[in-house]
């Protein structure tokens, strides 16, 4: 097992490290950072001054290696916009988007996983021919698209909860269904077909055939074997979501490190996307990690991987 | 060769596997809605100037906002109008266009980079194989909306751009689905007689390989399109993708959204024609997995 754990945290690291790599040569090759801090109606002057004070004119690999450095020990640099420091300014806002990914996951695995259960019961009745739908509709739905009937339908029409922010537990409703939404597709699909299989295997026509309870046999035998690879893809699913977290949290003005990331990216405050990329690129290497050493740890077969 | 067409010949052997495709195909009822609506959406988006009945950047500011003809509008503008007075249905129409386009172009884009790198990868094995799957690790690891918006926002939100940055970005399931396709291919007898009579490499991935995992390939196609179209659509909402005036659902609908407490319409509809067309690709690509797969060929 800990040969596993060390060959996966160094992939995870190196992962890590070429990402941000990746990020620093995008944003270095497609923007000047002196233009955008100097603003419109600095002179050439000014914006060669700039350069030299930031040090832009310097190689990009002297660049990467002193953001890197500093980066290692937290400090990101200071936000063009705000003119604070980045990592501060990040972890502020990530309270908002780490609530939302946590209530995102936990409405897509209350209602998946049900659905895909009894959708696994009976194939090819109206429940499984609802989930189906429900699936393949999810997957096409526009998210943002989305929010905005929910806000116009629960927010306006009903007057039910509020249209925008984040004050209350009231104001996380819509974004959690939102967001949950999109994660559900994949796990609904999963737990169906895992249950489908556990529920032809032998071992649940032995526990049948011994006299079981067909509500002991269902939760106790098949879905507890199904469920598996279903809690490993909810890891990965919370990784993506918080990456796919920008677009509702900017429908429902939820001053995340989504709506962040979209602030700064709109006011060209390089420093503080640059973080944020590395932020949310993060998470899914940590929740990937995760769902690995989980999966190895409840099915050992998984550990020659 | 025996007459195909002799009625008695033909009963013996039984119906030809290009018979049990079609029947399959007429069978399935999701993948002909699926291409049905592909189908006229792309017949629609190509005829747009014949089709549109008025100029979809023409703006009149006598007409702003007229309600479509369900709400009480005219036929003049059968969708109404925008609160430039655009008429909506032209736009609509047009906007069919650069929806299609940047899903068939970025699909077509990513689909070359990630097959190159999946059937280089599934052939080759060992340190290629090493290099290709932590190429994609990376890859998932980078949160493709934010470095999409950000890219695009420095580069200038125009069509190329849009197309270019979804198109190097969304190779990753092209990789992972021709990686392990050609992997399976390739442990084939086939493909170990091929190399027994000395066929050349480019030879056997393009003569023996690439005919018998592209099922495969179009699914995963059909699939990225409508992954590209949604992104698309997702950075026009947020105001860095195409910009306007462009017709562009994804930012009609944001147009829309400062006017959608009194008028709603203007944010339904192009969000349910964009529904529409990405659960149309969906099902096709669906519908093409289940009848080209092979465990339902017998």
């Amino acid at each position: 097992m800990l040969p596993f754990i060390l060959k996966r945290l160094g992939l995870a690291l190196l992962v890590a490290f070429t990402v941000s790599f990746i990020s620093f040569l995008l944003l270095f090759l497609s923007g000047d950072p002196a233009a955008a801090l100097a603003g419109e109606t600095a002179s050439g002057e000014d914006i060669e001054a700039i350069r030299r004070v930031y040090g832009f004119d310097r190689p990009m690999l002297v660049q990467y290696g002193e953001w890197l450095v500093s980066a290692l020990q937290g400090d990101f640099g200071e936000s063009y916009y705000f003119k604070l420091p980045v990592a501060g300014l990040i972890a502020e806002r990530l309270q908002v988007t780490m609530i939302l990914g946590v209530c995102g996951i936990s409405f897509a695995l209350l209602t998946a996983v049900p659905l895909g259960v009894a959708a696994a019961i009976r194939p090819n009745s109206i429940v499984d021919r609802v989930a189906l739908f429900m699936s393949v509709a999810g997957q096409a739905m526009p998210s943002f698209w989305f929010g905005l009937i929910l806000i116009v339908v629960f927010a306006i029409q009903l007057g039910m909860l509020p249209p925008s922010g984040a004050e209350t537990w009231r104001h996380f409703i819509l974004p959690t269904v939102v967001l949950g939404y999109y994660a559900m597709p994949a796990i609904m699909r999963l737990t169906r077909a895992g249950m489908l299989d556990t529920l032809n295997s032998d071992y649940i026509r032995t526990a049948r055939a011994k006299g079981a309870g067909e509500g002991r046999v269902l939760f106790k035998h098949a879905l507890r074997n199904a469920i598996i690879p279903v809690v490993s893809l909810a890891a990965v699913q919370m990784g993506f979501m918080l990456g796919g977290s920008i677009v509702v949290e900017s429908v429902f003005a939820l001053h995340g490190a989504g709506y962040l990331a979209w602030e700064s990216i709109a006011r060209n405050d390089l420093p503080t996307v640059q973080a944020l990329i590395l932020v949310f690129s993060m998470f899914y290497i940590v929740f990937t990690f995760l769902a690995d050493v989980l999966n190895a740890w409840l099915d050992p077969r998984m550990r020659s991987a | 060769m025996t007459d195909a067409t002799d009625p008695l010949t033909r009963e013996w052997q039984g119906p030809t596997p290009r018979d049990m495709l079609v029947a399959k195909v007429k069978g399935h009822t999701g993948l002909l809605i699926g291409v049905g609506i592909v189908g006229l959406l792309t017949f629609v988006a190509i005829l747009a100037p014949v089709l549109a009945p008025h100029d979809p950047y023409a703006q009149s500011l006598m007409t702003r906002m007229e309600p479509p003809v369900f709400l009480g509008g005219t036929w003049e503008h059968p969708l109404g109008t925008d609160h430039l007075g655009r008429d909506y249905l032209s736009r609509l129409i047009y906007g069919a266009r650069v929806s299609l386009l940047i899903g068939a172009v970025a699909a077509l884009i990513s689909g070359l980079i990630g097959t190159a790198m999946g059937v280089a990868a599934g052939y080759f094995g060992g340190k290629v194989d090493m290099v290709v799957t932590f190429l994609i690790n990376v890859r998932l690891a980078m949160p493709v909306v934010l470095v999409a918006l950000a890219v695009v926002a420095i580069l200038g939100g125009s069509l190329t751009v849009v197309i270019c940055v979804l198109g190097l970005l969304l190779w990753d399931r092209f990789a992972v689905v021709m990686r392990a396709s050609t992997l399976q291919v390739s442990r084939r007898d086939y493909v170990a007689a091929a190399r027994s009579i000395g066929a050349s490499t480019p030879r056997i991935v393009l003569t023996e390989i690439m005919p018998n995992i592209f099922n495969n390939l179009i699914v995963v196609i059909t699939l990225e399109m409508a992954h590209a179209i949604l992104l698309e659509a997702a950075l026009s909402f947020l105001g860095l993708g195409v910009q306007p005036p462009t017709p562009s659902w994804g930012l009609m609908v944001s147009e829309g959204k400062n006017m959608m407490l009194f008028e709603p319409w203007l944010v339904l509809i192009p969000g349910a024609v964009l529904f529409l067309l990405v659960l149309a690709i969906n099902l096709m690509g669906d519908g093409l997995r289940d009848v080209t797969a092979p465990e339902n060929r017998s």
